[in-house]
């Protein structure tokens, strides 16, 4: 190709991404499935699981032959590249066209794209499968670590905090944070949590710390509003009595939840928290655990909250990534999702508002080997919101973070 | 010497634009690049509302508890790991060159060049790990551990596995440079020559050749420096995280959602860049120092040296390091079969191929992808270096030692500093985020290597050759297609599988220009080893590794079979 060739090519292409395309209309459901016929969704979506990207893989399969939506993953090793990126294309200007066209996103990740303006939307209620979602049930559906949600993004699963220990190895769990604190000085080295700022690991803090505050409801509101030192001064003293009890004297930590399933299968700990009451079950099935591997919850319940799917302001098939997102409220999809052999991950959907064929596929789901029943999943914990998590990991960086 | 050929057709007219070309293609995107991140470290990135100049964010880096710690690691880890890496690589040849072993090392060499750093990393880390390989082999007949022991030995607080993951996969890039270093000088008479007057082996190696090779490889030297000091994919894999090395840390801002991160990013890197530019004057100044010990030493006229020590030592060292790739790869290997495996069994319960059939599916395009990126870039790299040879010897544009230099710098100017950057002014300009991009910065780094592989064997060529075809009735252009390229068929495969090999190495320029969208199997292996699952990252690493040895494997074939019957030309 000759240089003026390529020129006149190059200028060509950038021509047609300037040309602007409306913006769908998300209350005309119709128009939106016309105008996603054909596009291509870039799903910007945490990556590391294999269960996980089987489970996207397969939403791909369905959308593309419900609606001829073609659905690219891209596989993130953290949330906050696919933010980053939408705001490398605002500070270049790029307004339309943009790479991310739909992005697995929760807690401050959200906070931080809602204060910024970098989401489209509010179009989440308008989606036929809204209609089913539990928002009386489960208020975590519209309240994303206390911020609204305002319809900008659509929940699609319910994690909730539990423990997982080798009951080979380790009879009674400890239920509480103060008796998990005395498991650790009689075994050290036998537990350990994600490095904060991994989002594991943060909730590992946030779960301690409910259990240390006076009084839970501070959590609720922003950090600036409590007086921080005194409400957290006990969970401070905690995490300190812990760290030189912790794997590896607290001297490093593993970086993820998949990380600690490996050092629980080398037999290297005993007991791991985790965000996903069915991850210990998935993990047996797949040879990474042990099967002598059992799930439990704290006496003083735990922290859950919802996964969501949001559009950025700038993506390129927004039609596409709506018809996408409603899918995967969809009650097939859902009932997928929530099987343990596929996933396991909570549905967001009330079952009381499905037709009896539609309940019937969530029935018939089996439980796995170590994951609890819904009536010994205990209480759930409402996220604190998010100025906390931002807080303790930073306090978390500043005292553990850097080797002393 | 430059022979004279017709100067009026087009192709004429632009090849002595050739160099310019290649070095605009090359250098470009880094100085655009450094500028991008100059400008948000420095307070200007309008789209956050950075629109005054100050050094807010150099302030902002001083706060941070963990800077002198992770300045500290990356000058550590980066000094010792090529201090060692050349160490080793020149006790090797010292201790060795002439010899059976040496050719049987030789051998070995490529494919240990070949094999990805992560991949190299992933294999490392499951032999040392205090539940690895080595670990399980001496239990629990030997250490009485059921269990594993708790010891620090990955992401220890000095770096010390990181500096190790580096050596095993520098000592063959040192080791290879130092080979066509060798080349080029007579070190075999120098040698012959001190042992004649009674010098040991490996003295009269240190002494007579090792000064004149050094000077020959001082760039790779300096490349090695710079890459360790901010190398991303090993560090997440082998090295610290309290506080990570500077490199790791500066891409964990760079994609924090506080957005206000990017200028501290930006200004982190300038500091990065500022360390590795430190670095490398220490470096200078100990190489002045140990010079002036060498001359001293050598002047004294001390003949003896502990020959069978040091030949036993370097033997031992060598076999650690290729086999520190080797055997993790075969652990690699043995992860992708296993089913449940725990500690302290030397194998799997049970075996089975269900890692690979569930992924077959999925690495198949990704697999295509990075192909085609790698065999485009190493192409346009081909092509381009190809074009600046016969440059120089059709119109006499000989490079100097300063045109060498700029050939280096995007291996010394640590990709952290200005791919991000770059990312930006790409986006600016639209053209992120496609395949075209990709390769586009793919090249800046492919290009230096072929170059470097391909320039001496090109240069030895022997004119002769030229003048009989030229004398036949050949026109420049015959004898470049009909008798220079034909005869240099496995140098050029060889440059070739160099530039394939890197390209599918690259992970932060893949992840940067290909916004996410563009996937290979590199960027597969890192982001799955955030899940961590042994199985599936042996899948993706051993994939990426097959990849990267397969042209090699062509480059030692083809000729071969080009050759079957022109004798002369199977060692050319």
């Amino acid at each position: 190709m000759t240089m003026r060739r390529f020129i006149v090519a190059a200028a060509l292409a950038a021509f047609s991404t300037v040309a602007v395309r409306a913006e769908p209309d998300p209350s005309d459901w119709g128009a939106v499935t016309d105008d996603a016929r054909g596009q291509t969704v870039y799903w910007n979506a945490w990556g590391g699981s294999d269960t996980i990207n089987g489970f996207i893989a397969w939403i791909g399969d369905r959308v593309a032959d419900e609606y001829g939506v073609t659905l690219e993953h891209v596989k993130l090793s953290d949330t906050a590249e696919a933010v980053s990126r939408v705001l490398a294309e605002r500070s270049a200007g790029k307004d339309t066209g943009g790479a991310v066209d739909l992005v697995w996103i929760n807690g401050e990740n959200f906070a931080a794209m809602k204060q910024q303006d970098l989401l489209f939307g509010p179009w989440v209620e308008q989606m036929p499968s809204w209609a089913n979602v539990d928002v009386a049930g489960k208020p975590a559906v519209v309240s994303d670590f206390t911020v609204p949600t305002d319809g900008l993004e659509a929940p699609w699963g319910m994690a909730q905090v539990v423990f997982y220990y080798d009951s080979a190895r380790l009879e009674q769990p400890p239920k509480t944070m103060s008796a998990l604190a005395e498991y650790a000085a009689a075994h050290p080295g036998r537990f350990t949590y994600p490095q904060p700022p991994n989002f594991l690991g943060s909730t590992f803090l946030k779960q301690a710390l409910t259990e240390f505050v006076p009084d839970a409801e501070i959590l609720q509101g922003p950090v600036e509003a409590a007086d921080y030192a005194a409400v957290t001064a006990d969970f401070w003293a905690f995490l300190e009595a812990l760290a030189p009890n912790l794997w590896r004297q607290g001297r490093a930590y593993p970086q993820n939840e998949a990380r600690q399933i490996q050092l629980m299968a080398d037999g290297e700990i005993d007991l791991a928290i985790s965000f996903n009451p069915n991850e210990a079950s998935n993990a047996i099935a797949n040879f990474q655990l042990q099967d002598s591997v059992r799930s439990y919850v704290m006496d003083a319940g735990s922290i859950g909250n919802a996964s969501f799917v949001a559009i950025p302001y700038n993506a390129n098939a927004k039609a596409g990534a709506m018809v996408v997102a409603n899918y995967i409220m969809s009650p097939e999809a859902q009932a997928r999702m929530q099987d343990p052999e596929v996933w396991g991950l909570g549905t967001v959907l009330d079952l009381d508002t499905l037709t009896t064929a539609e309940r019937a596929r969530f029935e018939a789901l089996e439980l796995g080997v170590a994951t609890l029943p819904p009536d010994e999943l205990g209480s759930t914990l409402p996220e604190p919101h998010p100025s906390w998590m931002v807080r303790l990991e930073e306090d978390w960086m500043d005292r553990f973070g850097v080797a002393r | 010497m430059a022979a004279t050929c017709e100067t009026q057709s087009v192709r004429a007219r632009v090849l002595p634009w050739a160099p310019v070309l290649t070095l605009g293609i090359m250098l470009g995107p880094v100085a655009a690049g450094v500028l991008g991140t100059l400008g948000p470290a420095f307070g200007y990135m309008p789209a956050l509302g950075g629109t005054e100049i100050g050094l807010d964010a150099f302030a902002m880096l001083f706060d941070w508890p963990g800077l002198v710690p992770a300045s500290v690691l990356s000058v550590t880890t980066g000094l010792a790991a090529t201090a060692l890496s050349l160490l080793l690589v020149a006790v090797i040849c010292a201790a060795w060159s002439g010899s059976v072993v040496f050719r049987m090392i030789e051998r070995l060499l490529s494919p240990l060049l070949s094999v990805p750093h992560a991949a190299a990393a992933f294999g490392l880390a499951f032999l040392i790990a205090p539940s690895g390989w080595i670990a399980r082999a001496a239990s629990p007949w030997l250490t009485g551990w059921h269990r594993p022991p708790d010891v620090l030995i990955l992401q220890d607080p000095l770096g010390l596995s990181l500096t190790a993951g580096l050596i095993v996969k520098e000592v063959p890039f040192l080791l290879l440079m130092t080979l066509a270093a060798m080349s080029q000088i007579r070190t075999a008479q120098a040698r012959d020559t001190a042992m004649a007057l009674g010098y040991a082996p490996v003295t009269a190696w240190f002494k007579t050749v090792f000064p004149r090779v050094y000077a020959q490889i001082r760039l790779p030297v300096y490349a090695v420096l710079a890459f360790s000091m901010t190398v991303v994919d090993v560090s997440l894999i082998l090295g610290p995280t309290k506080p990570p090395t500077l490199a790791v840390q500066i891409l964990r801002w760079m994609n924090d959602p506080d957005l206000k991160l990017r200028f501290l990013a930006s200004a982190a890197a300038v500091w990065q860049l500022g360390l590795v530019i430190a670095a490398l004057l220490l470096w200078r100044m100990c190489e002045v120092g140990v010079a002036g010990l060498g001359r001293r030493w050598v002047a004294s006229g001390a003949r003896g040296g502990a020959t069978r020590t040091v030949r036993a030592l370097s033997l031992v060292a060598a076999l650690l390091s290729g086999g520190a790739i080797l055997f993790g790869l075969l652990g690699l290997v043995v992860w992708s079969f296993a089913g449940f495996w725990s500690f302290p069994a030397l194998l799997p319960d049970g075996f089975s191929t269900r890692t690979w059939m569930r992924h077959a599916m999925s690495l198949w395009p990704v697999a295509t992808e990075t192909l085609v990126i790698a065999a485009s870039a190493t192409l346009v790299a081909l092509f381009l270096t190809l074009a600046c040879l016969e440059a120089e010897e059709r119109h006499g544009l000989r490079p100097g030692a300063r045109a060498l230099w700029l050939l280096y710098v995007p291996l010394i100017v640590p990709q952290i500093a200005f791919l991000t950057g770059l990312q930006t002014l790409a986006i600016f300009a639209g053209l992120d985020g496609n395949r075209m991009a990709v390769i586009a910065v793919h090249i800046i780094f492919v290009l230096p290597y072929v170059f470097l592989s391909l320039a001496d064997p090109f240069r030895a060529w022997d004119a002769r050759y030229g003048h009989v075809a030229r004398a036949l009735g050949a026109g420049c252009d015959g004898v470049l297609w009909r008798v220079r390229l034909p005869m240099l068929l496995r140098p050029i495969l060889t440059a070739a599988a160099v530039g394939f090999a890197v390209s599918i190495g690259q992970f932060l320029p893949t992840l940067l220009a290909g916004a996410g969208r563009v996937q290979t199997l590199t960027t597969e292996a890192v982001a799955l080893a955030s899940g961590g699952d042994r199985r599936v990252i042996a899948v993706y690493a051993l994939s990426q590794t097959a990849l990267a040895l397969l042209p090699f494997a062509l480059a030692l074939l083809v000729p071969a079979v080009v050759w079957r019957n022109r004798r002369g030309l199977r060692h050319g």
